[in-house]
């Protein structure tokens, strides 16, 4: 039988100290998906990442993962990187790949071998064998990222992976997460960065207060909210105004609204009857952004959107 | 293999390598090498210093007198053993107090025995005549009275003892196999002691590095401690058969008859021995185990340090418990000291010195793996609570040490 969901949660509850950290968590994660966890800090991304790998258990609900219920049985088909990353200072970076490896079940020989080959890869060949306290935080993280996936994991979880890098390397791992979708394998990852998840999920779960507000496509997250058109014309005032939906906002000579139920057509009509000089005239579909505006409120959004250092 | 202990020995080889390949394990392995050394050379120096001729009596007499003295001692000594100075004969010229003083001034003799057979005369130093006086009276009473006998016919008589060996006899050379039993003891306490309490600051190194939420995504927690109890008991047998080799190189060097004074343990020197690395492995996983758990909850260096001190006094207090076995192996006492998995090795090793059984062994063996077992699970389980629960920073003694930290 060939398995649909390389990890289900239902209901996931947990309570630190008697303060609830995650609320009732569903999640369907589709095999062969990238999916993306969305969330501002705090929101219980990594608890909730944490309760799927096994790490911790939860005090209520229902998990498997790749059709197990007890997580870290399938471990050796698992990558995980945490948010905190961790590796030994004086483990040579071979060796570290090669342990993270080995600690899922890989024969240390071949795992030095793979390590060699993905160094070489990802443009550290020749710090293969320097000890990880003298490599730097980017080059360190890349090693761990690499150590993740050295097994040739099924599932891959990530927790906040692109913090931290800078914008080359966050390239370079979106174009690692890609591949290993393309060879198989599915990542679910958690973020903050709303522009990561749009521009390599195909599904998403936002997660705000340790409850799911939304779970599905991106292109459903999207399609919760009608495009948006913009209007700039040359004249201020007459006739067409009329046919402007009543929400339309006006910022100087531009308009903006969403677009009406019976298309563009009918008000193009009367914006060239009442020659209003159309100026400029765009119909967008909203981005993820609007999108998680709209389902978070603008406090939470705003909260997602700061840079690391003000949070 | 079974994956998780599979990973268990993937930590225990980094742990173990991590471990012994480093400078510091050079000085691990020199620090108890420190006291043996400091104290062969400030030993040999001492001997030096005060190298003490033997006590010589010198016995001025015609010959046939000075042999009935000489044989007299062979007498004593035959069966009581080296206890009475040597005598030297020696014929005496016409001036026999002046020979008697030049004797002693030259050192040539502690004392000298003259005026014999009928007016004895022993004279030197008042040390040397408060040591020797009564000896070299009684020897010559012994002299007087063997050939007293000899003179009217008589043989002297011998009381003939029949000796009858018994296996079962418990104190028969118990003094020895208790100091043999005793010293097993210590020796494993000693080891236990030095070498499990590495085990206390283990996982600190994982949860100060981050690499402990690699780790428990990948493996139980139980296969965790595992691999480290593994590794570290590693890094100990590789010290402990370095110092034994060197050990058993200073004794080959300095003191070559050490092993013949030992007494031969109950078992068997053999069956012994081997017992003795089985209930050493046994002490330091049970000691251990318990410390990973309880170092497990420390947040920082600073709490090890401060629960190293009564952690190190239990051990002792367990020692003295594990003690009470050298004195009655079969006693009440005895039996809780082999059941309480802690005290169970100490008291083993000492039974092992004192009653020759081997059943025990294989019951007592048995039962430290299940102790050890259950540890490790318990000290797991403690340690997903109330470490992992938080991603490190709520555990227990984290949070004692924030309540006393918090003002009133």
């Amino acid at each position: 039988m060939t398995q649909e969901f390389a990890i289900e949660a239902r209901g996931l509850i947990k309570d630190f100290d008697g303060v609830r950290a995650v609320d009732g968590v569903d999640l369907a994660v589709p095999v062969g998906a990238i999916y993306g966890v969305l969330g501002p800090n705090g929101a219980g991304k990594t608890t909730t990442l944490r309760m799927l790998l096994g790490i911790i258990d939860p005090d209520g609900g229902e998990r498997r993962l790749l059709g197990h219920p007890a997580p870290l049985k399938m471990a050796n088909k698992v990558g995980y990187l945490p948010e905190e990353r961790g590796l030994y200072p004086a483990m040579p970076a071979r060796e570290a790949i090669a342990f993270l490896g080995a600690l899922r079940g890989l024969g240390l020989a071949e795992g030095r071998k793979r390590a060699d080959r993905l160094l070489e890869e990802h443009g550290l060949g020749d710090v293969a064998r320097r000890p990880i306290r003298t490599l730097s935080k980017g080059m360190a993280q890349t090693v761990q990222i690499l150590g993740t996936i050295v097994h040739g994991p099924r599932l891959i979880v990530l927790d906040e992976p692109f913090s931290g890098l800078d914008a080359l390397n966050q390239g370079r791992l979106e174009a690692l997460i890609r591949a290993q979708v393309a060879a198989g394998a599915t990542v679910l990852f958690s973020t903050h960065v709303i522009a990561h998840a749009e521009r390599l999920c195909e599904r998403i779960a936002i997660i705000v207060g340790g409850r799911v507000r939304f779970e599905g496509s991106v292109d459903d997250a999207r399609g919760r909210m009608r495009p948006v058109v913009t209007l700039v014309t040359r004249r201020d005032e007459g006739g067409w105004r009329d046919a402007l939906p009543a929400s339309a906002r006006r910022d100087g000579r531009s308009w903006s609204f969403e677009l009406p139920a019976p298309g563009i057509e009918p008000l193009l009509a009367r914006l060239i009857e009442g020659e209003a000089g159309i100026e400029a005239l765009s119909i967008e579909r909203p981005g993820l952004h609007e999108a998680f505006v709209d389902i978070v409120g603008t406090t939470v959004a705003n909260e997602m959107d700061l840079p690391e250092a003000e949070r | 293999m079974n994956p998780s202990l599979r990973a268990a020995l993937v930590i225990a080889r980094r742990d173990y390598v991590a471990s012994v390949w480093s400078r510091a394990f050079v000085l691990f392995l020199i620090g108890p090498l420190i006291p043996i050394i400091f104290g062969l050379t400030f030993g040999s120096v001492g001997a030096k210093m005060q190298k003490v001729e033997p006590p010589v009596i010198a016995i001025i007499a015609p010959p046939a007198e000075g042999r009935a003295l000489v044989e007299a001692r062979l007498r004593v000594t035959r069966a009581l053993g080296d206890v009475i100075p040597e005598f030297e004969l020696i014929a005496p010229t016409a001036d026999v107090r002046r020979q008697s003083a030049e004797l002693l001034a030259k050192g040539g003799a502690t004392a000298v025995l003259s005026g014999l057979p009928d007016a004895p005369v022993l004279s030197g130093s008042r040390q040397a005549l408060w040591a020797h006086g009564s000896e070299v009276e009684w020897i010559a009473g012994e002299a007087w009275r063997h050939a007293a006998l000899a003179r009217a016919g008589l043989d002297r008589p011998a009381a003939r003892v029949k000796q009858v060996p018994i296996a079962e006899a418990t104190r028969l050379g118990t003094t020895d196999r208790a100091a043999l039993a005793r010293g097993s003891q210590l020796v494993l306490l000693f080891l236990t002691m030095i070498l499990a309490g590495l085990l206390l600051s283990n996982l600190l190194e994982e949860k100060s590095n981050k690499v402990i939420e690699v780790l428990a995504a990948a493996v139980p927690v139980d296969a965790i401690f595992i691999g480290k109890l593994i590794a570290m008991l590693g890094m100990s047998l590789t010290g402990i058969a370095i110092w034994s080799a060197a050990g058993i190189a200073a004794i080959a060097a300095f003191a070559p008859g050490f092993a013949v004074n030992l007494a031969e343990p109950a078992v068997g020197w053999p069956v012994f021995v081997l017992l003795g690395v089985a209930y050493f492995i046994a002490s330091y996983l049970l000691i251990g185990a318990l410390f990973l758990g309880i170092g497990g909850q420390a947040g920082t260096v600073r709490e090890v340090q401060t629960l190293s001190m009564p952690l190190t006094f239990g051990q002792l207090v367990v020692f003295g418990f594990a003690s009470v076995t050298v004195d009655q192996p079969n006693g009440l006492p005895s039996i809780l000291a082999s059941i309480f998995p802690w005290s169970s090795p100490y008291a083993m090793i000492a039974r092992g010195a004192l009653r020759p059984e081997l059943w025990p062994h294989l019951v007592a063996i048995g039962w430290h793996l299940v102790a050890v077992t259950a540890i490790i699970r318990i000290s797991a389980r403690m340690f997903r609570r109330s470490v992992l629960k938080s991603g490190g920073g709520k555990g227990f003694w984290r949070r004692l040490s924030r309540r006393s930290s918090r003002p009133a």
